[in-house]
């Protein structure tokens, strides 16, 4: 029987002819979004003008409000690092609801980039007898304190090294980023991950559009879709132009201390000389930039 | 003396309005200064019934921060006048290492710029004077459970 299959000689043809095709009808937004889109890494200045302006565009048009998408590279000079008081944290959750609400997350399937660890004071820090889903009428709780766990912007991150399409990377100012436009969703990065940092939009993410952050960052909180990976950054659309991450403001305590490592006057590098400092699983050499420590 | 700048000299520190009583402040609107000062310590019944005082009150009475000479100040151990939006330095006196942690940024909360212009809270913002110690909290919303997410099953 004669095999009706194309060649591959055919088929490729057939390939590049419809996309010269689809080029040559004047389908614009198609050179740097959607299905010829290349990597953002690898992206010229005009390039990233178009792809930003096009999901301004789309972003606009989705949530009746005007959204900007910014592209803010590295500061010369800035590396950050984070410090976050064990002491001082009392477990309320203001963080956790101020980073969905800065980052747009989705809030149904509910999507949180931070997630507070309620710990036994007798076990010390240990993650087996940790909750996470602690409620109660007032904090903190007699017994026990609180450990709150994001990305912890690791210096030899594993999950970028694990990511098959290289759509995760450190970026010069030490924050993990990741294009949601290269993310196959293969969730490895998430496996990969120690701290349970990333998170995966099982389902299209919903947020109300009055509720919408309009001011995003292309590899930052700009609205993701269903099936990719995200997480913290630090707030990237913030930091990069010299703010605050949001959780640094909201928490009642004033727990969370953010600055520039290289900056020997920033809060971190007080508390990096002057207090008792751990990370996170330092035995797994993931060298992170997210410092906890006893302020007491 | 305690300093009122910064980690450097010349920096000033930027600090929000101290959360006064409504109507408390001038002081000086109604404590006239031709009323001579009852030094005696005592429990407040006419005026600031409201302030219950538990901080140090083994030893520590209104008069020990409070100005009797100028109401409108406070005044440090030396009889030094300090205004309300400098009180860090009052409180600076007793709580030593949380000045000078405060000053670094590593105690209380800083907003603003990392790489620039920051607004401090006093510690008056957090810690009322009259009883410093943090207040718990109501927690926010726990996380939903894995199972109970949309996209992933049926909750329980």
């Amino acid at each position: 029987m004669k095999q009706t299959l194309p060649s591959r000689r055919e088929f490729l043809c057939a390939v590049a002819s419809c996309a010269a095709a689809a080029t040559a009808a004047g389908c614009s937004d198609l050179t740097h979004t959607g299905w010829f889109q290349s990597r953002f890494r690898e992206m010229s200045e005009a390039e990233k003008k178009d792809l930003v302006a096009g999901l301004e565009k789309s972003n606009t048009a989705r949530f009746g409000k005007e959204v900007t998408v910014g592209v803010e590279p590295p500061m010369a000079g800035a590396e950050f690092g984070y410090a976050l008081d064990i002491s001082r944290c009392i477990g309320c959750r203001r963080c956790v609801y101020a980073c969905v609400e800065e980052n747009n997350q989705s809030r149904d399937p509910q999507v949180q980039w931070i997630r507070v660890l309620e710990m036994d004071k007798d076990k010390g820090v240990d993650f087996a007898h940790a909750d996470a889903y602690y409620d109660a009428e007032q904090v903190p709780r007699d017994g026990h304190f609180y450990l709150p766990v994001a990305c912890q912007q690791c210096e030899n991150p594993p999950c970028v090294k694990s990511c098959p399409v290289g759509a995760t990377w450190r970026e010069k100012d030490g924050i993990v980023v990741i294009d949601y436009d290269w993310c196959i969703g293969c969730r490895c990065c998430m496996s990969a991950c120690p701290y349970g940092a990333r998170h995966f939009n099982y389902a299209e993410p919903q947020i109300p559009a009055e509720q919408l952050n309009p001011k995003t960052h292309y590899l930052g909180n700009r609205p993701r879709s269903k099936g990719v990976v995200e997480k913290c950054t630090f707030c990237i659309q913030r930091v990069r132009n010299g703010r605050y991450p949001a959780c640094v403001e909201v928490c009642p305590v004033g727990a969370r201390k953010f600055g520039n490592l290289l900056d020997p006057d920033s809060e971190v590098r007080a508390v990096l000389e002057n207090k008792r400092v751990f990370v996170l699983k330092s035995e797994l050499n993931t060298r992170p930039r997210f410092f906890y420590f006893y302020g007491l | 003396m305690p300093s009122a700048l910064g980690r450097h000299p010349g920096e000033k520190i930027e600090v929000p309005p101290p959360p006064f009583t409504e109507g408390a402040f001038p002081c000086t609107d109604c404590h006239d200064p031709e009323i001579p000062v009852n030094r005696t310590r005592r429990p407040m019944e006419m005026a600031h019934a409201e302030i219950v005082l538990h901080h140090d009150e083994e030893h520590r009475w209104c008069l020990d921060c409070h100005s009797a000479e100028s109401r409108d100040k406070l005044h440090l151990a030396s009889g030094a006048l300090v205004d309300f939006t400098e009180s860090y330095r009052l409180c600076g006196q007793c709580h030593g290492d949380k000045y000078r942690d405060w000053r670094a940024g590593v105690h209380g909360r800083r907003s603003g710029e990392w790489n620039g212009h920051k607004t401090y809270l006093l510690c008056v913002n957090c810690h009322s004077a009259h009883a410093p110690k943090f207040q718990p909290l109501k927690p926010m919303p726990p996380p939903v459970r894995p199972e109970g997410l949309a996209g992933r099953g049926e909750p329980k």
